[in-house]
Parts: structure tokens; C-alpha cells; sequence
């Protein structure tokens, strides 16, 4: 018996070779099933805060422009734009003969009826403020509008991407947050709604109209299981084509014959950045010498190696590497004790009672580190630095607070000493509110209170400049200012881990992630499996 | 009778009214509020953006005030809308009347719960009327120990591990949510072995903490109803020991049962969120635990008001059941 199982095996293996090396061509059908640990909320992009709704929400909805995969913007349902030399006035251009699936066109009364719809205040949306900045919309005809603003805004341009796409005949007159579109969208993207059951699926089908031509795969499943123990085990089943993994199955269960014959592994930086923040109030971490002897104190190395297994690169500035407003010559920190203690004693610390403990002033070098609960990661980190603080004469304790409490009770009443979090940061480079010193009152985001004068006039110069290679000189020197003063140690940005079925092809991962060319994704004829009965 | 459950009735208004209060002041007290999903840490919200979302939801009101609305609303049957991003209203989320009934949340929830109750009391009556009639012998002491393991096995770790041999290694039954991809596809009575195949695993799990629980107060009922004096009346009858147990014994042992029995019902409502996560399963455990986290307060406060209203009604149910079981007790 075990016999033939072994030949049965064989053959099936020999089959899904010969079936590769043969048939190479892209070919229409199967289907792709993603499973995810999230379930939409609702797929009105502009009503969306959560990740799996502006998942697939962005299936049925393409923006005017959107990302390259070299982060630059190109356009997507318009042709091309205009920003006016003084920077107040941008003219887009719609590429004409785009249909929503009702077959009706997509014109710029669309997008006027979607802007109409972000900046009304009774609309429930985070994402109203770009569009507040407009001062003025016109239409120019059905397929030019022109937008005007009070002052040149750069990232005002990429703020005009799905948000306000809006099929105005099917909308206009219902409420935006009561209407059928949003559990049911029809929207002009690659893929077309069509069921969705709750706490179980969505199901998508290739829009034949789509104006980029249809998708290769019939349709895209989405399938919302909450624990990701159970999600792996139906990735292992062959239930699920796509996933993303966490560091320890990257490494080590999925490291096994099956999985590199069945599955293709990626990774590439998450648009995300973890740092270990001071709080600028506090008089001790006032001294530049103070953060940077810290700095010298932690071995980023050690740390990506240690919680996130070697998947992830380490940090040195608010950007990820590999994208263009990143600078990789900023002055770096290597991990150095002797230099640590040294640029400690500069700064007055010593340890003059001979317990262990640096002190100044009679007052021993101890603080706390505010970690969110729940995140292992963070937390593990928070340990490792813990550590080594310790070698230097630190003491360093560790807070675990619930994510609620710990941003409203004590980030924004700025009731920290330090604190280890994490960003997501936008594709545009434009992070005023992170360090603008006039962003230090209560719940903005400058919570550290950091004050840079060089720095705030960097960060109003990024917005008013659209050419990218000026921005980039700006947002350079910023970096070299940041990785000077340390308002936060950069400490590293993880990697995502998407493994998806080898069956599918012509995933090309880039910056951007693996999904931007998700309608060119294929499934060639023989290794098809899930073929639709007519 | 008749006046004790007209009496019942009225005495659970305020006993409501009260529940519902303190929870509303509760999830109010708790750090966070709807809104912070969309402007917390967020860089495009100003705050007056801010000022604006909460007035959309009424947080700007004084949280009494609040509560006075809410409770117009409930007068009126109506549980608000969810405060989540898709504003959908709370009774659709828990009973969506689009959906064939026994898809809806709260059925799926019940359906579980009652099949896991059944397969608790099937198995766990008989082991302990087994061990209660041989107290001591090695049945009944290895019994004991399963009872012991059964109590100490946490739910999750057990799932995975069924998942593991049932699902992975030997691909007899699913893993994971209610129905398979191509279930539209299939005929109705495939349909149903389908539906069967995937509620295996996660009724066995819910019902596996429960066996050992229920089969412990079968056991030292059913002692002691065997150490009274009619027992021994019975015997000495000349009943046989079939008769005594069975008749004599079991009708009594079995009325505390009655009592855990009702005040379960609200367990059939309330679901686990630890096996419905797990197992993926759209059930009522999953969406309290997500409304929580989001601090959805229409959501939390409708499940909270339904759950009440059921554990009262469960226990009336209880109460007249024992009544009508035991004549002892009947309120003259």
C-alpha cells in the first residue's frame, strides 16, 4: 500500500513539472483565494479606516493616480496632470472611455460628486483634510476639472488617488453611509463585487470591462479567519493561495520540501518603522549627548536578528531604504559601549556610589519605556534594549500598557519618559506633523515635543515643492538633521512576508509590495485547478 | 402560577434597566473611544476634524444624556446603528434578515451551543451515574482523571491539535468557518453533510470542557441522592437495582441539573470567542470581542441588553421548571 502511494506521488510530482516546463503562456481562469486575519468594515474607500477594507475596496475602485513601483506617481484613471509653475493649481486629465460596470462612463462629475462627498461635514471620513485645502473645483469638461489651492500643497497630488472616485448616478441623493454601495460597491476596477458573507468571505469576479483589459484570474476570494494558527493550517491544506507570515514561520515552518515546491516566498521592507522616543519635557533627555550615548548603547543587529529572526533591516531615519526620499549616508550609530559611556560622562553622568547605576545630581539614570500590549514584538525589543541599557548603567523599566490607555492617558497627555512605537508612514514624504515644532499640543503627533528650527523650515519647503528631485534634496538634509539631533532612535523596519501558491505566476515584487499587478497574475492552463463548471 | 410569572416579569424592568445603566457607564469608563480608530495617531486629522466625528456620534454629549437616548431608542426596539465604519444597524449585524436563517449570527451561535449542550448531556449523565453507583472503583477513578484533564485542557491548544490530525494529517474534516468554497454548488443534502463536517471539530471543543464540568455534578448528585433513606426503602422493597437507580435515584439526581441547565442559556447566546476565532466562525463571540475592541457602543450594548434579557428569562425558565419537577417547591 505504501507502495503505490509513493508512485502515486511520484507521478503527481512528475506531472506538475512536465505541466511547468510546458506551458508558459498566460492564460485565463482559476481563481486566487487570500486569507486574512481582518474582515472589511465597509468598501467606500473614503468611509474605510481598516486595512482589509481598503484591500478590497481598492479592487473595485482605481484612483486618478497612483504609486509606480518605484514610488513615483503615475497616472491611473487620468491621462496626465498640470500643476500650475506658482504650485496653487493642479489640472487633471481623465482617460476617456472608462466604464463603471453598469456600463455607464466615469467623467470628472464623479470625481466632483466624490469630493462634494469627502469634505461634507456629515460625512464620517478620516481623510476630509487634504480635500479641506482645496479652495476651489471647476470643471472644465467631461473629462478635465481643475483644482485650486490656497497654498502649494505637494502631497495634495497623490491625495486625489481612489478617495473621491464615486459613481455619482448610483449615490447622488442617499446618504453616504446608508446606501447599498456600501456592503455592495460597483465600482470600474479590475475586479467586480459579488457576495459577501459576513465573517466568512468576499468574493470578487473579473470585471470584462475593465479598462486596462480584464484579469487574467476568474475571480479573488477573500477569506477573513481570525487566528492566524488556523490561517497557516489552511494554507498548509492548500485552502488558501495567499498570506502574509509572521517571522517565525517564515524561518522555520515553512522551510520544508513541500512548501518550496508549493509556495513562493517574498519579502521586501513594510512601509513601517519601529523607534524607541524621549520625551523632550524630560530634562535629561534635553541633552543631544544623552540620546546618542543610547544610541551607541543598542545593537540594531541584534535586535532585528533576536524578535524579528534576521527579517528586517535596521533604521536610520523616518523613511524605508530603497525608496526615493530615503538617505543612506546619515550619521550612523554603531554599537559602541566605550563611546556610550563616554558621551555619558561628557554629559555629567557618573556612577560616584558604586551601585551600578549612573547618577547626576544624587539622582540614579532610571526611566520607564511605554510598550503597547499585546505586541510581542515590541516587547521582546523592549527587553533586548532593557539589557543593554543595563551594561551601560542605565535601568531601564518597562511599562505594558492596553493601546488605549496608553495613547490617551499617556501619549497625549504627554505623561512618558520614553516610549517604543512604531509609524506607518504615507508614500509621500511629507511627515510635517511628526516634526513640525507646532505640532507639540495635546493629541498632535509631535508629542515628543521635539524643536528644530532647521528642521521646520525643511519640512514647509517639502510641501511647496512638487519635482521630485528637489524634494528629495530637502528631505536628504532632513534626514542628516534627524540623525543628528536623535529625537528618536530608529531602530529598525520589519519586513512584510507574503507566501503565495507557485501555481500562481508573474508576481514581480518591487518597493511597493507584490499586489500592485495583481490583473496580470496567471494561472497557466495545466496547472489550473479550480476550473468553472459552465 | 400564572400571577408568580406576571410578577416575574414586571420585577425584571428595573432589574434591566439597572444591568444595562452600569454597563453603559462601564464601557464608557474604559480609556478610548469609537472615533480612535480613525484619528488616533493619525497625521490628517485636525482637531476639529476630530470635534466633527464625535459629534456625528453624539460623544460630545454629557454620557448620561447619552445613555437617556439610548434607552428612547431600546423603548422603541431599536438598537441604533453600529458606530464601526460601516454603520450598519446593530440588529442586522446580530439577526441580518437578508441572510437564510440559519447563517445569521446569533442562530449560528445557538446552533452550537445546543449541539454542544446535547453531546454534554449524552455523554456526561451516563459517566456519572457510572461513577456514582461504583464510587471509588477504578472506572470511576479514571473517569476522574479525564474529568481532570478534560477541566485543565485549554480550548485553543486543543483545537489546533485536532486541526493538526483531523484536517492536515488526515484530511477528513475542514479546518476552519462553516461551509466549504463551493458550497452554493452543491446539493442540498451535500449541503448538510458539508455543514455537519465543519461543525465536528468546534461542537466537540466547546462541549469537551463542559463533559467533564457536567459529568462532576452528576456524579456527587447522584451520591447523594443515593444515600438517602428511600433508596434504602426502595432496596429493601425488593426493587431491583435497576429499578432503584434509574427511577428512584435518577429522577432526583437530576433536578439540580435543571438549574445548570437554565442558567446556561445565556452561555447559548453569549458564544466563546476563543473557539469561534479559532475555528472562524461568524458567531456572536466574534463580533462582542470585535465590538469591544473597537469600543462599538451600540454593538457591545445591544449583545449586553439581549444577553440580560435572556439570562433572566433563562432564569424564570429554570425556576418553573423546577417547579414543575419538583412538587416540593411549588409556591402555593
Amino acid at each position: 500500500m505504501k507502495k503505490i502511494f509513493y508512485i502515486l506521488i511520484f507521478f503527481f510530482a512528475a506531472g506538475t513539472l512536465h505541466a511547468q516546463d510546458n506551458d508558459s503562456g498566460a492564460s485565463y481562469g482559476d481563481r486566487i483565494v487570500v486569507g486574512t486575519i481582518g474582515e472589511p468594515s465597509v468598501l467606500i474607500p473614503m468611509l474605510a479606516s481598516d486595512s482589509a477594507s481598503h484591500d478590497v475596496s481598492g479592487l473595485c475602485y482605481n484612483g486618478l493616480v497612483k504609486y509606480d513601483t518605484d514610488l513615483t506617481v503615475i497616472g491611473d484613471l487620468a491621462k496626465s496632470w498640470e500643476v500650475s509653475p506658482d504650485g496653487l493649481t493642479i489640472t487633471f486629465h481623465l482617460k476617456p472611455g472608462v466604464l463603471w460596470e453598469d456600463g455607464v462612463e466615469f467623467t470628472t462629475a464623479d470625481v466632483k460628486f466624490g469630493f462634494d462627498t469627502i469634505v461634507n461635514p456629515d460625512t464620517p471620513t478620516a481623510y476630509a483634510e487634504d480635500f479641506r485645502q482645496v479652495t476651489k473645483f471647476e470643471i472644465i469638461d467631461t473629462y478635465s476639472f481643475r483644482v485650486t489651492y490656497e497654498k502649494p500643497f505637494a502631497p495634495a497630488l497623490t491625495s486625489w488617488g481612489n478617495l473621491t472616485v464615486l459613481p455619482k448616478h448610483l449615490l447622488e441623493g442617499k446618504p453616504i453611509t446608508k446606501n447599498d454601495l456600501t456592503r455592495k460597491p460597483l465600482g470600474l476596477g479590475p475586479f467586480r463585487f459579488k457576495e459577501w458573507a459576513a465573517g466568512e468571505k468576499i468574493v470578487m469576479e473579473a470585471n470584462k470591462t475593465y479598462f486596462e483589459g480584464r484579469p487574467y484570474l476568474d475571480s479573488y476570494i477573500y477569506r477573513f479567519i481570525p487566528d492566524a494558527a488556523t490561517l497557516f493550517l489552511e494554507l498548509q491544506s492548500g485552502n488558501i493561495d495567499l498570506m502574509t507570515l509572521t517571522p517565525l514561520q517564515y524561518t522555520r515552518q515553512t522551510d520544508t520540501e513541500y512548501f518550496k515546491k508549493n509556495f513562493q516566498k517574498f519579502k521586501y521592507p513594510l512601509f513601517t518603522y519601529v523607534y524607541l522616543a524621549f520625551n523632550f519635557q524630560h530634562p535629561w533627555f534635553q541633552d543631544k549627548r544623552v540620546r546618542q550615548a543610547i544610541a551607541h548603547g543598542i545593537d540594531k543587529q541584534e535586535i532585528i536578528d533576536g524578535v524579528l529572526l534576521g527579517l528586517g533591516e535596521p533604521a536610520t531615519g523616518p523613511y524605508v531604504p530603497n525608496t526615493w526620499p530615503y538617505n543612506p549616508n546619515v550619521k550612523k550609530y554603531d554599537f559602541n559601549l566605550e563611546k556610550a559611556r563616554q558621551l555619558l560622562a561628557e554629559a555629567g553622568w557618573r556612577d560616584t556610589d558604586g551601585d551600578g547605576l549612573l547618577d547626576r545630581d544624587g539622582k540614579p539614570f532610571e526611566f520607564s519605556v511605554l510598550v503597547g500590549m499585546g505586541n510581542s514584538v515590541r516587547l521582546n525589543t523592549a527587553t533586548i534594549i532593557q539589557w543593554r541599557l543595563e551594561q551601560l548603567g542605565i535601568k531601564m523599566n518597562i511599562r505594558v500598557l492596553e493601546w488605549s490607555t496608553l495613547i490617551n492617558e499617556f501619549i497625549d497627555k504627554r505623561r512618558f519618559e520614553a516610549v517604543l512605537l512604531g509609524w506607518s508612514i504615507g508614500l509621500d514624504p511629507d511627515q510635517y506633523d511628526i516634526w513640525h515644532s507646532s505640532k507639540t499640543g495635546e493629541k498632535q503627533l509631535n508629542f515628543i515635543s521635539y524643536k528644530n528650527k532647521a528642521v521646520d523650515e525643511l519640512l514647509e519647503q517639502g510641501r511647496r515643492v512638487f519635482d521630485v528631485q528637489e524634494r528629495k534634496k530637502i528631505y536628504y538634509r532632513m534626514q542628516e538633521l534627524l540623525a543628528e539631533d536623535l529625537p528618536y532612535i530608529f531602530l529598525y523596519v520589519p519586513y512584510s512576508l507574503p507566501v503565495v501558491s507557485s501555481r500562481i505566476c508573474n508576481i514581480k515584487p518591487a518597493p511597493i509590495g507584490i499586489s500592485y499587478n495583481l490583473p496580470t497574475w496567471y494561472v497557466p492552463k495545466k496547472l489550473q485547478k479550480n476550473v468553472r463548471v459552465p | 402560577m400564572i400571577i408568580y410569572l406576571i410578577k416575574r416579569l414586571f420585577a425584571m424592568a428595573p432589574v434591566i434597566i439597572g444591568v444595562t445603566l452600569i454597563s453603559f457607564l462601564i464601557i464608557h469608563l474604559a480609556p478610548g473611544k469609537p472615533t480612535d480608530v480613525m484619528t488616533e495617531l493619525n497625521p490628517k486629522i485636525t482637531p476639529e476634524a476630530r470635534a466633527r466625528l464625535e459629534k456625528y456620534y453624539g460623544l460630545d454629549k454629557p454620557i448620561l444624556v447619552q445613555y437617556g437616548l439610548w434607552l428612547k431608542r431600546i423603548a422603541l426596539l431599536d438598537f441604533g446603528n453600529s458606530f464601526s465604519t460601516d454603520s450598519r444597524p446593530v440588529i442586522d449585524k446580530i439577526w441580518d434578515k437578508k441572510l437564510p436563517v440559519p447563517d445569521r449570527r446569533l442562530s449560528v451561535t445557538i446552533l452550537i451551543n445546543l449541539l454542544s449542550m446535547l453531546l454534554i448531556i449524552v455523554i456526561a449523565i451516563p459517566v456519572g451515574i457510572y461513577s456514582a453507583t461504583r464510587p471509588y472503583s477504578l472506572g470511576d477513578r479514571i473517569s476522574t482523571v479525564c474529568v481532570f484533564i478534560g477541566f485543565a485542557t485549554p480550548t485553543f491548544w486543543l483545537s489546533l491539535l485536532l486541526m493538526m490530525l483531523f484536517s492536515v494529517k488526515l484530511d477528513w474534516l475542514p479546518i476552519s468557518g462553516l461551509k466549504s468554497l463551493n458550497y452554493a454548488t452543491l446539493g442540498p443534502w451535500q449541503q448538510v453533510l458539508d455543514k455537519a463536517m465543519h461543525l465536528v471539530l468546534p461542537v466537540f471543543v466547546s462541549a469537551f470542557g463542559g463533559i467533564a464540568g457536567m459529568s462532576r455534578y452528576m456524579r456527587s448528585s447522584m451520591i447523594e441522592a443515593i444515600n438517602n433513606d428511600y433508596i434504602t426503602t426502595a432496596r429493601s422493597k425488593g426493587l431491583t437495582e435497576r429499578a432503584v437507580i434509574y427511577k428512584h435515584a435518577l429522577r432526583n439526581a437530576l433536578l439540580p441539573l435543571v438549574t445548570i441547565l437554565g442558567l446556561s442559556i445565556p452561555g447559548l447566546v453569549g458564544g466563546s470567542v476563543i473557539f469561534e476565532t479559532i475555528f472562524g466562525i461568524p458567531g456572536m463571540g466574534q463580533l462582542s470581542y470585535q465590538a469591544i475592541m473597537t469600543r462599538d457602543y451600540p454593538v457591545v450594548m445591544g449583545i449586553l441588553t439581549i444577553s440580560a434579557l435572556l439570562t433572566m428569562i433563562g432564569n424564570m425558565t429554570a425556576d418553573v421548571c423546577y417547579a414543575l419537577v419538583d412538587p416540593r417547591i411549588r409556591v402555593k
